[in-house]
Formats: C-alpha cells, structure tokens, sequence
C-alpha cells in the first residue's frame, strides 16, 4: 500500500516537474493577485495591516483553487485515471497521494512567498510567523477538500467554474479560521485557539476526503 | 476460476445497446466480443471489469458480485481500455513501473526494459511517450501484460489496432501463452485473429435499439 502511495506521488511530482510552467502559474497569481491590493486601495499603513490576512488567505485559496484543474483531468483524458480505478490498491490511497503531490506542488511553494508578501504589507515579525503556520496548517485542506470538488466536475463541460462554484463555499471554515489566527495575533490575543482549530479541521478533512474523493471518482468515470 | 454475467443490460442515452446478455468464462477461455461500430463492446467491456454500471444484471467473480469485491478482483485483473493509459510526460519506461506498481505488482527499470525490448521498443525506452507513434503507444500499454501473469483475467479492448504485423504476431504469442496457462482472455477486435484458446466463445451485440 505503501509502495503504491510512494509511487502516486513520485509520479505526479515528475509530472509537474516536465511541467514546470503550469507550477510556476499558480504561484505567480498568488503573487500578483496580493500585489494588486495596495496599489489599488492605496499605501496606508494601518489599513494595509488590517486588511493583510484577509487578502493573503482568500489569494491563497483563488490560487489553490486555480490548481484543481490539474488535479484529476490530465489523467482523466489519457486513460490512466482508468487504470487507478482499476488498481489493485484502495482508490483513497491513490487519492491520498495524488493530493500530497498536488498540495507539494501548488500549495507549498505559496507559503514559501507568504512572508515576503507579509512584509509587503508591513505585517509585524510574529503575525509574519502565525501566517506561514496558518498557512501549513491551511493550504492542505484546501487541496483535501478542492479534489472532492475536482472529482465531480470531471468531464463536465464548464468544469472550471463549476468547480469554483463548488468549493469556495467549502473554504469558508478555513478562510475564517486562517485569517482569524493572523488578525488575533496582531490584536494581542495570541493565534493559538485558531491554529488549533484549523488543525482539527486538517484532521477530519484528511480522514473523510480521500473516501468522499474516491467514490466521486467511481461515479464520474460511470 | 470463472467469471459469469447475468442479464447485463446497457442503455446510453436513448438507445438500448443491449438486454439480457448472459456468458460465462473458465481458465483458458478466449471470449470474442463481435458488433458493429456503436453496438456496445466497449460498453460490455467496461461493465465486466467494474468501470460501468449496467443498467439491470450483475457480473459475478467466483460466485461474487465484483461491485462487492472491488480491489480483490482488481488484482486478478488486466484492463487495456481504448485509452491506451499512457502519460505523454513519462517515459516508456516509467509507465510500464507505474501501471505495473499500480496493479499490485512493483517491477524495476529493467525488467520493464526487457518487456518494452521483448515487444520491438528496446530502443525507445528512454524515449517520452510523446515522441512515440500510436503503434509503439500501443506497444508501451501492453508491455504490462508481460507482468500480467499474476492476473488471470485480461479484458483487451481493441488490442490489435494500430499494432504491425511482427507486433500482432507477438501479442498473439503472449495471448497463447497466457491461455494455454490457464488465463482469461476477453477481447474485442475488428480484424480476424485466432487465438488457441479451450474454448473459444463469442458474444454477438448487434441488437441496438431506440427505447
């Protein structure tokens, strides 16, 4: 089982990797979407500061969403997708892997630039730290939950917006909770009830989604 | 070993591909399934392997219903669809270890190699599938049949298309091979082949109609 798991990601990783530019997209759109920002409401300080967790997350998550399309369609069209269903191996751990290889591959290169984009927007050195952790924490759900929404939409046309119509709903929890932790620590209170939290919901997301994913899956390939 | 169908009936759309086919296979069987364009071999194909739902009927494995086995008559399973299920970014190589890893049966570089040499594409193993023409794609999806012996049941959807002649040769040999072993060998093909099999049955589908 763990050969297969093993083997999904290394695949997809090599994947993205002869890929590299479609990678490169996701993150440059987190970039800029959380650039456009100050230069549109203006280079106040304070309310830059307030507003930076709020931009952050919700650019985080426009940009993860932006990746699912990558997630399951490219295997869907060639057939392999076929052959995953078909496999010796449970379906969830199939998906288990192919979402760490897609959170490796368009959510952790995110956090990477996070703080640089923190200081953009003046973010003390604590609140810069709480939300890389939101973020770590964070992201992974987002791909957990993003590939249930990916499943459905395989092979329907329009899939792209569909998805997003799908989803973003299902993010709401994170966002409140991921930019929650940075605004509570920047007003004194500490981030930790918030961390905690999103921790919880990392845990439910990991031990439902790859199950909800992989019967999805069996009805889109029917 | 068998694997018996009861009753399956397939509806796409608003047409009735079938109703009521029944068949039964053992080891060393060869089932042939013959119809025109459009009269639901694929559709038969993907319901025997578990892929598709038919409309009424069940397929059943050692008595079983498959839908209830899932994985434990995966691993008895070889499936080659119409999509050759052959990633263009990889190299020949590396799709033979992933599909092969994938059906519960980890193999090295270099037995997919000597797999990918015993089918005529030694020399294109380093290759990206992308550079490769449709024949030696279909070539690369059939290497893993070399591995396949663990699984007795093959379902082959067209495997002979797209294929030369040497190719063709070659698949029958392993395809003989496989039966006179005791597999299963369930194909669908337009051209006229033989295979030496126990027995070989056939299933006609060319009862299509509107509903």
């Amino acid at each position: 089982m763990l050969k297969a798991l093993h083997c999904v990601i290394r695949r997809d990783l090599l994947l993205a990797f002869r890929r590299r530019a479609d990678v490169l997209t996701t993150l440059f759109f987190f970039v800029i979407v959380a650039t456009l920002f100050p230069l549109g409401v203006g280079p106040d300080p304070v309310l830059l500061r307030a507003m930076a967790p709020g931009i952050l997350w919700v650019a985080a998550l426009l940009a993860s969403m932006l990746a699912l399309g990558r997630l399951f369609a490219l295997d869907y069209a060639d057939g392999t997708l076929e052959q995953m269903l078909l496999s010796a191996e449970p379906l969830s751990v199939i998906v288990i892997g192919k979402v760490i290889a897609h959170w490796l591959v368009s959510g952790f290169p995110l956090i990477l630039v996070a703080p640089l984009l923190g200081v953009q927007f003046d973010l003390p050195g604590r609140s810069i730290m709480v939300l890389v952790a939101s973020l770590l924490i964070g992201t992974p759900i987002l791909s957990l939950i993003g590939a249930i929404g990916a499943a459905l939409t395989l092979g329907v046309r329009g899939g792209g917006v569909l998805v997003s119509l799908l989803v973003l709903p299902l993010y709401v929890p994170v966002l409140i909770f991921g930019a929650g932790a940075v605004g509570a620590e920047m007003s004194g209170l500490g981030g930790d009830a918030h961390l905690l939290l999103l921790g919880g919901l990392l845990a439910c997301a990991l031990a439902l989604t790859p199950w909800v994913t992989a019967v999805a899956l069996r009805i889109a390939l029917e | 070993m068998t694997l018996q169908a009861h009753q399956l009936t397939c509806i796409r759309g608003d047409r009735r591909l079938f109703t009521d086919v029944g068949l039964e296979i053992n080891a060393g069987d060869a089932l042939r399934v013959v119809g025109t364009n459009g009269s639901g071999k694929t559709s038969l194909l993907r319901i025997l392997c578990g892929l598709a739902l038919p409309v009424d009927g069940e397929v059943r494995w050692h008595g079983h219903n498959i839908r209830g086995l899932r994985e434990e008559f995966c691993r008895n399973l070889v499936y080659i669809g119409h999509a050759n299920g052959v990633k263009d970014d990889l190299l020949a190589w590396e799709n033979v270890v992933v599909t092969s890893t994938l059906s519960g049966n980890p193999v090295s570089r270099e037995d997919a190699g000597n797999a990918l040499e015993q089918l005529g594409l030694g020399h294109a193993a380093d290759l990206p599938t992308r550079a490769l023409s449709q024949g030696q794609r279909k070539r690369v999806a059939l290497a893993r049949l070399q591995f396949g012996k663990a699984a007795p049941l093959w379902i082959l959807d067209e495997p002979f298309t797209a294929l030369d002649l040497d190719a063709v040769t070659a698949l029958r040999a392993t395809l003989n091979c496989h039966l006179a072993e005791g597999g299963m060998v369930i194909y669908t093909t337009h051209q006229e082949i033989d295979l030496a099999a126990r027995r070989s049955l056939r299933v006609e589908l060319n009862q299509a109609t509107s509903c």
